[in-house]
């Protein structure tokens, strides 16, 4: 069994690679990067010219939400959703129903994942039990399921005490904590940023200082601990400040934004769309500034589309009381390349590595290199596809985008998983 | 120019013409309200529907009567919370109220944005009668007519608002109308229920209530909720009565002897005025309320009375 990719242009950050390579797939993992290479007889030949070849791209912030809430999305649509983005890994957050807090319900999401994912699926586990906030879910019975990371994503664990316990405890596993920093003393009731619009629409806002205390905090844990965590979704341009000091002095803190946060602002609300909805909320243009610098800087290590489905009847209706979260797994890759990579604000080698060695690296997955020997999973980008985005069209079982009707350049053309081309 | 718009939604939306066109067509239906008969067959075959959310005596009663001198059959729905008792959704309750085919829905609702929900989904005008803390053009125009009776005009008049600014879609529709007719507005409270950034709304702001209301010629005081002090804005009702109470002693010392004192209603006396003040020479508080049915009618006129319209 080998494929060969033909003439594509090769960007692998992982090996400092930008060049038009061949690339030569065997069994399932990358077997050769070179030019004219020759297609082993049998084999399949896919003619690359003119895309973009990468190693395939990990979202490390979906919900899949199975099990319990599959009105919303499976494992089966989620994951095909992922590889029509472009995505050949998806790392999915605890708050299903059961919670993933146990080894059993990460069985049961592995096990769903092997007969019906598209893509691979790597499960995070729950910090606490039941995502109440109180006591430890079962953590070390969770790393030997699969968890590759703990987050009681969705809420924000508020008591310090006990964070610091979880950072601690955890220390011997490699996975981090992935802190959805919020501070609910602070963003209690809202459904936007505070500031000029939430004054102008009377919606009530939460500030940035809701995320920046609690950044802070996170920092100052994983100082006394010596853990690793990671800022989910980063929002603000105090966060990055906080994320970018913490790093300068050696602080085992590393950081992803989304790509709604990166390209529309706190504006987007005025028109009352609750797919402008999401927590945390859009903020201000001086905040998307700070986080694209943050990205191209490095002091934002990774991008993850934090893929909230909600079904319509969640997502109509009064803007106040519809649900947090948007999706993004169909439209992240398109949005960034046509928004940040097009007018030069993000290198395109740049996103790559944002999308794949560096969330690789993070969470110690195999993958984000195209070294020979690795597993082929790689992700290929047509830069001049011109498409419109259609959500009822989508694989995931969830339309709430705020990104439909627009018209970008550039997007995902083929996804490969261990060396298969998925059709979604 | 006559009215184009299918709905009324906020005062931010309309321009300076369109406000005095409302203003002036609720001035020439004021005498109605003096007639033995009080009635006019402008309306006679639409249907209004009152579509409330929230609790609320005055603006749905005014409404109500506004609908009936005009002779069109008004509905009155009610639910106590934000969804009806057999947990049916607003939009869905509003899509089948639509289904019966009334000519105008009057929504008033605790979700800032729902009137708008409510103009999108719905063929039929719509007209916000309170939409969370966002608007609430209806009592903006109502306090609009009794200022200009009083004063004459509104060009170079200047309001101070007082009071939780922070909540008040009274606050927000007076500052937009007010500014596009000319006139200068002060906000004043304590900093937690200021807003931040309404400087960018065109008001000034001021934390002294004996600042605010030197030279101004209108002071408008805004409702207290209860509410404000369990969620820690404020620390009690005494001590915001003393700091922020409007009454006669402060009246004497800081403000101009013919400075109308308005409340969009109802008054805690008391609280953010004192009985004195609120029944006093300078308070036009009963004249809004009296101008209030005047201006729904001429809102409901206006926007029934619509011919062919835009295409809804």
């Amino acid at each position: 069994m080998s494929l060969l990719l033909r003439s594509g242009r090769v960007i692998d950050p992982a090996n400092n690679l930008d060049a038009v390579q061949d690339v030569l797939i065997t069994d399932g993992r990358i077997e050769r990067l070179g030019r004219n290479l020759r297609a082993p007889a049998g084999g399949e030949v896919v003619d690359a010219s003119g895309k973009i070849v990468c190693p395939g791209f990990i979202d490390m912030h979906v919900h899949l939400r199975e099990p319990g809430y599959e009105y919303k999305e499976t494992v089966a649509t989620g994951t095909r959703a992922a590889a029509a983005g472009g995505f050949t890994a998806v790392c999915c957050m605890a708050n299903t129903n059961p919670v993933n807090d146990n080894g059993a319900v990460t069985d049961y999401i592995l096990a769903k994942a092997k007969v019906e994912g598209a893509v691979r699926v790597y499960p995070i586990g729950a910090v606490t039990r039941g995502l109440r906030g109180e006591e430890l879910a079962e953590l070390a019975e969770l790393a030997e399921s699969g968890c590759v990371a703990f987050s009681d994503d969705g809420k924000c664990v508020m008591n310090a005490g006990l964070y610091r316990r979880a950072m601690e405890y955890t220390l011997p596993f490699g996975a981090p904590l992935i802190s959805h920093a919020e501070d609910t003393t602070l963003s209690r009731g809202a459904s936007m940023n505070e500031g000029v619009v939430s004054t102008e629409t009377g919606l009530p806002g939460q500030p940035a200082a809701a995320e920046d205390v609690m950044v802070a905090r996170d920092i100052v844990l994983a100082e006394l601990t010596g853990a690793h965590v990671h800022i989910a979704h980063v929002s603000t341009a105090g966060a990055v400040r906080l994320v970018r000091d913490a790093k300068a002095r050696g602080v085992r803190v590393t950081a992803e934004v989304t790509p709604h946060h990166l390209v529309l602002t706190e504006d987007a609300v005025r028109g009352w769309d609750p797919n402008t909805k999401m927590a945390p909320p859009l903020r201000t243009k001086r905040d998307v500034e700070a986080l694209i610098e943050a990205l191209v800087d490095g002091t934002i290590d990774c991008i993850a589309t934090d893929h909230a489905p909600h079904a319509i009847s969640e997502k109509e209706g009064e803007f106040d009381q519809a649900a947090f979260g948007v999706v993004g797994l169909e439209t992240a890759v398109a949005v960034l390349l046509d928004r940040l990579v097009r007018p030069g604000l993000l290198p395109l080698a740049t996103l790559v590595a944002r999308w794949s060695r560096d969330p690789a690296r993070l969470l110690n997955l195999p993958g984000g290199s195209l070294a020979a020997g690795a597993p082929a999973d790689i992700t290929i980008l047509d830069p001049d596809a011109e498409s419109t985005i259609d959500p009822s069209r989508f694989r995931s079982r969830s339309r709430n985008t705020p990104f439909g009707g627009w018209t970008l350049r550039g997007g995902p053309w083929m996804t490969l998983v261990g060396g298969k081309a998925v059709r979604p | 120019m006559g009215w184009t718009r299918k709905d009324l939604l906020t005062m931010r939306d309309l321009d300076a013409s369109e406000i005095v066109l409302l203003v002036d067509t609720a001035a020439s239906l004021q005498e109605i309200a003096s007639r033995e008969i009080k009635k006019v067959p402008a309306l006679r075959g639409k249907t209004i529907v009152n579509l409330f959310y929230e609790p609320s005596t005055r603006t749905r009663t005014s409404f109500e009567i506004a609908g009936k001198w005009l002779s069109a059959d008004v509905v009155n729905f009610s639910s106590g919370g934000s969804s009806t008792s057999k947990g049916e959704r607003f939009i869905d309750t509003a899509r089948n109220i639509a289904a019966m085919s009334p000519d105008v829905v009057v929504v008033r609702h605790s979700s800032a944005g729902a009137a708008e929900l409510l103009a999108r989904a719905l063929p039929c005008s719509i007209v916000n009668a309170g939409d969370g803390g966002h608007e609430h053009p209806t009592q903006a125009l109502l306090d609009l007519l009794t200022i200009r009776e009083k004063k004459g005009h509104f060009d170079g008049l200047h309001v101070a608002i007082i009071g939780d600014i922070a909540h008040s879609r009274v606050a927000r529709s007076n500052i937009h109308g007010m500014r596009k007719l000319g006139m200068t507005v002060t906000v004043a409270g304590p900093p937690t229920l200021i807003p931040p950034f309404v400087q960018e709304l065109g008001a000034k702001v001021s934390y002294r209530l004996e600042e605010a209301i030197g030279d101004v010629d209108v002071i408008m005081m805004l409702r207290l909720q209860q509410e404000r002090m369990t969620a820690g804005l404020i620390p009690s009702l005494r001590e915001y009565a003393r700091y922020w109470g409007l009454t006669l002693d402060k009246l004497a010392r800081h403000a101009r002897p013919d400075t109308l004192i308005m409340h969009p209603g109802p008054v805690n006396r008391g609280v953010e005025l004192a009985p004195e003040v609120a029944d006093g020479p300078y308070s036009v508080i009963l004249d809004q309320v009296a101008r209030g049915v005047a201006v729904r009618m001429g809102v409901l006129l206006l926007l029934a009375g619509r011919k062919g319209g835009d295409g809804a």
